[in-house]
């Protein structure tokens, strides 16, 4: 085993940017990164044993401790809950002996909660042994561990069949379904790829490129909504050996999969879109960083690079361009929200920990290695061969003033047609919902987790930079779902799980605002509790990053449009109440001396 | 070409010199803006947000932020000092900080932001949380009780190679800083002296030395924290 991990480390160079890679690889060969790794990542890397481990223990993925021959990450975000998760999980305990957070005494099992894995069309979903697994049912369940134990191989447990569209090609032969419900500007098939490059790119100038951009008024589609053609001009007029233009595949907000569909059907518009970029631009290196959840996708978005090398619409000279150079790399993340966060991805593509840096500098004019770098969404880069081809003019008459052009939402939750839905800026939430046969609704979570909980005095509003901006997570909740207990506590979870804990305010005050939000659902509230929260909430606006800045959200945005749901919980008449209890804090010290206190009330 | 530039925080102008952080240029200036993970001659990473102010009415760190030529910065204000007062406030009851029991108590920079910010009972509760203390490595005892996550230690205790001694555990609400297994047995006792100095709180003690100075006589007993830069 040490021949083929000091194999794996010289594959790379031994270069300790690489070590997201390099503890992937370690994994697969070795099922887990063991003391022996990482003494040897120590010895040849140049960093000690616990900076090792400081990156291991940064990702959900890696583990220092033995896991299972089979793996099962079963996702945990809300809707997953809504839609059975719970009879998945017992199964699952059951059926392969062993308890969620662990791995079975045989060593045949491990058993693992993960954050939303953008499934959330087709819960209750897992990830084994790499492999995506949707809409489970417990007999299902049981038929997957029989085989497993049975020792068939994964690939041939997909007795669904394959989710259609290129999920069905050999290189990807996946069950996950696209639901593609509405196709605009980006979904619809008109446009013959690599037509821009072939064509547009040897007769028009960078500028001139970045000048259709800038007129579509494109802005981001991650959810910061930052105009895409200011963004490649400050990429362009820094100063640097090198340029880079990385795309951010790593939609990690819950309750969003529209990049995973995009990517499975249309990656050849996302890499022309990152080569256009890069002819802007002026970048050389080129980086895709796909989220570890996303891994059945990465064989087959090679084999499309592959191609593309070999039409020499990658490498040297590109499509006879004297001098553009571009090539593009994937980059596999490893498991942490944090990492959609375009700093905390650049940290993490130099083998780091996903921390966010300090802004600025910025990172088009400091980011990967220092190079100025231009990070884009999936669906803004995949959005530019079309407005090349067809104008700033048409992408202008589609959307609003503020927001031109379309918006992909991932729509989930409590609705008939759950999917992919394109449609322009501007449509109401009223017409959304329609759309997706939301029937008796209680309320949306807008934008995922960090944006907006609203309920029915704003379904008139519309998805709009102006007014409800999103980067496309779009969840539904009927009139039967409790709000507090089922939705906010699974947001709060969320925040605090993938925080990065790198700055006081968001690894702190997520958990301080959970105390005192279960203080009120355990029916101890009282009215100034209610008060606290929103007051604490403030503190988190200094965080760092957007994860920070936005962890209360849940919090906040529930107590602006659902404040009866918290008056409701609180003790009547009732002023003051600490919280504490005192029965059970004293369990276990008389558990110790075998004797009851008196207890007096206070 | 002129290296000068001006700016102004809470009205007063000050003049800096182009590169330096707000925090440098302020304290050069006779400005004190309260800081507690950064530190001198090494990168800073805005992780405490003591230092948080505001710039054109958005909120920034001065460790971190560059000067620029005519920035409008408030910083000794009302609403700044008491989300510097409850940042201090969630640091206290997120660890288990004693300070009568503590050897840095009186060079303690919590301790001393606490008193300057006249933190009584923290208005956050209490989580008391179950924190290990690390007393493996012959020279120091690395205290998770009383650790704020600064990475002052992570930043500035390396060795020759450039090998951390510190470094950061797991992540959110479960992240520590740990010490180097290996490294903490090879400490030699001017390492650990250091690492002890450049810990702002307790999480970091010498072995076998202690209380060499009384409690009431030291750094921040004698005068508050930040009465040496403010003018």
């Amino acid at each position: 085993m040490k021949e083929k991990i000091l194999e794996i480390i010289s594959n790379y160079n031994k270069d300790k940017t690489r070590l997201m890679d390099i503890l992937h690889d370690i994994q697969s060969v070795a099922g887990y990164v063991d003391d022996e790794s990482i003494e040897l990542l120590h010895q040849e890397l140049g960093i000690s044993t616990s900076q090792v481990r400081e990156v291991i223990s940064f990702y959900h993925f890696y583990s220092n401790e033995p896991l299972g021959k089979v793996n099962i990450y079963l996702n945990d975000s809300v809707t997953a809950e809504m839609h059975g998760r719970e009879a998945i999980l017992e199964t699952f305990e059951k059926e392969c002996n062993v308890k969620e957070g662990s791995v079975s005494e045989d060593g045949e099992f491990g058993l693992f909660h993960t954050s939303c894995i953008g499934m959330n069309d087709q819960e209750p979903a897992a990830i084994i042994n790499g492999k995506m697994f949707t809409r489970l049912t417990p007999y299902r369940v049981k038929e997957i561990v029989k085989d497993l134990k049975g020792g068939k191989d994964i690939k041939e447990l997909i007795y669904e069949g394959d989710g259609g569209g290129r999920n069905a090609l050999p290189e990807i032969h996946s069950m996950v379904c696209n639901n593609i419900r509405r196709r605009g500007a980006l979904l619809t098939h008109d446009y013959t790829p690599f037509e821009v490059t072939k064509t547009v790119l040897s007769n028009t100038s960078p500028d001139e490129i970045i000048d259709v951009v800038e007129t579509s008024n494109i802005r981001g589609r991650g959810g910061a909504g930052f105009p895409t053609g200011m963004k490649w001009k400050f990429g362009r007029k820094a100063k640097g050996d090198h340029h880079v233009i990385i795309c951010n595949a790593d939609e990690g907000e819950p309750g969003t999969f529209k990049d995973r569909v995009i990517l499975t059907e249309f990656p050849e518009l996302v890499f022309e879109g990152m080569v256009i970029g890069a002819y802007a631009v002026g970048a050389d290196i080129g980086l895709l960083y796909l989220r570890y959840e996303y891994k059945y996708l990465l064989n087959y978005l090679n084999k499309v690079l592959d191609d593309m090398r070999s039409n020499n619409l990658l490498g040297k000279n590109i499509n006879g361009i004297d001098g553009f150079n571009f090539d593009i790399r994937i980059q596999l993340g490893a498991g942490a929200y944090i990492c959609g966060e375009e700093s905390a991805l650049i940290e993490s593509l130099e083998g780091k920990r996903g921390e966010p840096r300090d802004k600025p500098p910025f990172p088009v004019e400091k980011g990967y290695l220092n190079y100025p770098t231009v990070v884009n969404n999936v669906e803004t880069l995949a959005l530019i061969p079309k407005i090349l081809t067809k104008g700033s003019d048409w992408f202008l008459s589609l959307g609003n003033k503020a927001s031109s052009g379309t918006k992909i939402l991932s729509i989930s939750g409590d609705c008939n047609y759950p999917g992919i839905y394109e449609v322009e800026w501007g449509t109401s939430i009223k017409d959304i919902l329609d759309m997706c046969g939301a029937l008796d609704v209680q309320a949306i979570q807008v934008a995922g987790p960090s944006g907006a909980l609203i309920g029915e005095k704003d379904f008139g509003r519309t998805i709009s930079y102006t007014d409800l901006p999103t980067g496309g997570s779009m969840i539904v909740f009927g009139k039967e779902r409790n709000i507090l207990t089922d939705v906010v506590m699974n947001f709060i979870n969320f925040f605090i799980e993938e925080s990065c804990g790198s700055c006081s305010t968001c690894r702190n005050m997520t958990t301080v605002l959970k105390e005192r939000f279960t203080k009120i659902l355990d029916g101890k509230g009282v009215p100034s509790d209610i008060d606290d929260l929103l007051n604490w909430s403030e503190l988190l606006k200094v965080s760092r990053c957007g994860l920070g800045q936005t962890a209360a959200n849940p919090i906040t945005s529930s107590i602006t449009n659902f404040r009866h749901l918290y008056e409701n919980l609180l003790q009547k008449n009732v002023e003051f109440d600490t919280g504490f209890d005192l029965e059970e804090s004293v369990k276990a010290s008389c558990a110790a001396v075998g004797r009851q206190p008196i207890l007096h009330n206070m | 070409m002129n290296n000068t530039i001006k700016f102004k925080i809470d009205g007063k102008e000050i003049v800096a010199e182009m590169g330096k952080t707000i925090v440098e240029a302020a304290k050069e200036n006779g400005v004190y803006i309260p800081t507690l993970c950064n530190f001198p001659g090494v990168p800073p990473k805005g992780g405490c947000r003591m230092c948080t102010i505001k710039i054109n009415g958005r909120f920034m760190t001065s460790c971190t932020t560059p000067a620029a030529a005519g920035m409008e910065i408030e910083s000794d204000t009302a609403e700044i000092n008491d989300l510097r007062k409850s940042i201090i406030e969630l640091l206290f009851v997120s660890g288990n900080h004693f300070c009568p029991a503590c050897e840095k108590s009186g060079n303690c920079e919590l301790q001393a932001l606490a008193y300057k910010y006249q933190m009584m009972v923290p208005k956050f509760p209490y989580s008391f949380p179950l924190k290990e203390v690390d007393a493996s490595s012959p020279k120091i005892i690395k205290d998770q009780n009383r650790c704020v996550l600064c990475q002052r230690c992570m930043k500035t205790i390396k060795t020759e190679d450039g090998e951390r001694y510190f470094a950061f555990e797991n992540r959110g609400d479960k992240l520590e800083v740990i010490l180097d297994p290996e490294l903490g047995q090879k400490m030699t006792d001017e390492i650990a002296k250091l690492a002890m100095d450049n810990c702002p709180v307790g999480s970091i003690i010498q072995k076998e030395v202690g209380f060499v100075e009384p409690i009431g006589t030291r750094k921040y007993d004698k005068e508050p924290i930040g009465t040496d830069i403010d003018v």
